[in-house]
């Protein structure tokens, strides 16, 4: 009864009709605001790989340039020698030298960045996290011209001393140094995936007697694998598309090998090295678009199979969050 | 005439606990579903204690010298308004406080008689016997059985064979097996949330734990699923000791055979949940049962 009481005597504003919509400016414009932004990015975006494949396009069109350089004689014919009487393109050394330099910079910094993220994430004091964590996003941020050169003056002779190679500057020098740029990236992806791992899975592990490295290696890191995974790609990605790095420490030399500790050269150094001295429109520029236009592709690729990495994580996990 | 009239008044006394609110000596309107015997041992040891325990975070004193025996076979439930210090408490036994840092602990906690927190004790061991099952199902992101695997695997059952046994049994046990039969090798969080807990419930039983420590088990679930978890820590009870912190009052009179009631740290009142429920002696005690804070 009391309950009618209330009802009746309570003093309420008269209500709004529910189609009174409201106004509220400053919504509408941050809303817009934001709307803009991302179209802008994302067109920018796209505007850039249409201007890269306009570049590239004459390579499938164009007579004059498809007497020198077709599409099937890049990836059949195992020369690069673009400059000389009689030049020669052929991606397939630049490929190898793509792949060796990833290779050895992913062997590198894969165990360093997700052992030094399990550590950060799962063992260390929070003083300790709350240190090595902004060192090493800052770390990733490094100019990596600076990477390259401390690569061409320290780590080739250090490496050379100890492998007693005969090229100084090789694809494992250039693969390190890069490992060495990619490894902050990596390892920020991989704490943060650590990090997301609810708590609740730590605790149900140790109240099941389990210890802490138990726990770490059992629970959270499988938990967190899709995140794992796409630092990885990630690191993949950034790794191909590194430039300045390997333009100083690989010794640029355009060989068909795969011998880590031979002189190589990759797509993108190629183009760092060589785009600023091509004749605007002729076969040579438009091959160079042309690795530009695989190195965006791949990249690209990687980039969305780690989103759908990490999309597959919050999914997986969306429940206990 | 002077019997006459009493026995009128006993009538009315049976009549008013049958029709409910009206009756004088309870302060709470619930049928306890356990009848006295239900094949538990009669004689049930003390199996886990707290003597003078005093703990607190940083600066923050969250449980003052509380003192109190929980027997095995028994269901002992610990109520209380949020944060008294029920969790703390129950987290003491299971040494789960010391993954907070700043925790400072005096007094003593004893499991058969042995300090828990005495110097050369095996946290993993003591975990191992003093299981705990969470506020929030919390399954790992694993399929069923390697959910229910995982503290045998731990101890090193490799054998599938015998891995296989024991899930099942522990499945059984948790009254979960018929449900999830079929789905064994599915992932665990594609389960109801009942049945999450019940498969958290079973992850436990799995180590073979002498206690089970269970924190608000029922406060994420539905009415059903709450009944089903009560029906089968009354089953469990008849093997181990189980301690439930509940912020349910009508779960802890249903459900428990002694309850602890906690105020701002301190353990106002602790005794049989019959007496609790009927007969408070302490008024804060009856404030709180019957709704008048908390
Ligand atoms: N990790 C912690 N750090 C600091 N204070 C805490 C922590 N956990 C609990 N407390 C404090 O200790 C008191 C008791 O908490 P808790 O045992 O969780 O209460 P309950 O389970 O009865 O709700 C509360 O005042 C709470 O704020
Ligand atoms: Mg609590």
């Amino acid at each position: 009864m009391p309950l009618v009481d209330d009802a009746t005597t309570v003093e309420r504003a008269p209500a709004r009709p529910l189609t009174a919509k409201r106004f509220r400016p400053f919504e509408a414009l941050a809303e817009n605001i934001i709307f803009a932004a991302s179209t802008v990015s994302i067109l920018g975006v796209f505007l850039i790989f249409v201007f890269v494949a306009r570049e590239a396009l004459p390579l499938l069109t164009s007579r004059q340039i498809q007497e020198e350089v077709t599409l099937s004689t890049l990836f059949t014919t195992r020369m690069w020698q673009p400059v000389g009487v009689e030049p020669k393109y052929s991606v397939i050394p630049l490929v190898i030298g793509t792949l060796k330099v990833t290779i050895v910079a992913i062997l590198f910094a894969t165990p360093l960045a997700i052992g030094g993220a399990i550590y950060t994430a799962e063992f260390a004091p929070r003083k300790v996290r709350e240190l090595v964590k902004p060192v090493i996003e800052i770390l990733a941020g490094f100019p990596s011209v600076v990477l390259g050169f401390i690569a061409l003056m320290v780590l080739a002779t250090f490496l050379q001393k100890i492998t007693g190679v005969q090229s100084r500057l090789n694809a494992f020098v250039g693969g390190i140094a890069v490992g060495l740029a990619i490894t902050p990236v990596i390892f920020t992806v991989v704490e943060d995936a650590l990090t997301a791992i609810p708590k609740a899975f730590r605790e149900a592990s140790l109240a099941l007697g389990a210890t802490k490295a138990q726990t770490a290696l059992s629970v959270v890191v499988p938990a967190a694998a899709p995140g794992i995974a796409a630092a990885i790609i990630l690191g993949i990605g950034r790794g191909i598309g590194e430039t300045m790095i390997v333009l100083m420490a690989t010794g640029n030399a355009a060989i068909i090998s795969w011998n880590p500790f031979d002189s190589t050269r990759t797509m993108a150094a190629t183009i760092g090295q060589e785009m600023a001295e091509v004749v605007f429109g002729d076969a040579h520029y438009t091959v160079l678009f042309f690795i530009g236009v695989m190195l965006f592709a791949i990249t690209f690729a990687l980039n969305l199979t780690s989103h759908a990495f990490v999309r597959r994580i919050t999914r997986k996990l969306g429940s206990l969050k | 005439m002077s019997d006459s009239i009493e026995m009128m008044s006993e009538e009315e006394q049976v009549g008013s606990r049958v029709n409910g609110p009206a009756r004088p000596e309870t302060l709470l309107n619930i049928e306890r579903v356990r009848v006295p015997d239900d094949g538990r041992p009669i004689d049930r040891p003390v199996k886990l204690a707290s003597k003078h325990l005093s703990l607190w975070y940083g600066p923050k004193q969250a449980l003052s010298d509380v003192s109190l025996e929980i027997r095995n076979y028994e269901i002992t439930a610990l109520i209380g308004p949020s944060g008294c210090g029920k969790s703390t408490f129950l987290r003491a036994f299971n040494r789960m406080n010391d993954l907070i840092p700043n925790v400072r602990i005096t007094g003593q906690v004893l499991l058969d008689g042995e300090d828990v927190y005495g110097r050369r004790v095996d946290v993993v061991e003591l975990r191992r016997r003093v299981g705990m099952v969470f506020q929030k199902p919390n399954p790992f992101p694993k399929s069923v059985f390697e959910n229910v695997a995982y503290a045998p695997r731990l101890s090193g059952v490799k054998n599938m064979g015998r891995l296989t046994e024991i899930v099942e049994k522990a499945l059984e046990r948790a009254a979960l097996f018929e449900e999830v039969k079929d789905v064994l090798h599915k992932s665990a969080l594609a389960l109801s949330g009942g049945q999450q807990q019940r498969l958290c419930i079973a992850r436990a039983l799995a180590a073979e734990p002498e206690v089970l420590l269970m924190d608000e088990p029922c406060s994420a679930l539905d009415p059903i699923s709450t009944l089903r978890i009560e029906e089968l820590m009354r089953e469990l009870a008849k093997s181990i000791c189980i301690v439930i912190v509940t912020h349910n009052m009508q779960q802890a009179a249903r459900v428990s055979d002694r309850t602890g009631f906690f105020l701002l740290g301190e353990l106002i009142e602790f005794g049989s949940t019959d007496d609790i429920f009927t007969r408070p002696a302490d008024s804060r005690t009856e404030d709180y049962i019957t709704g008048r804070f908390g």
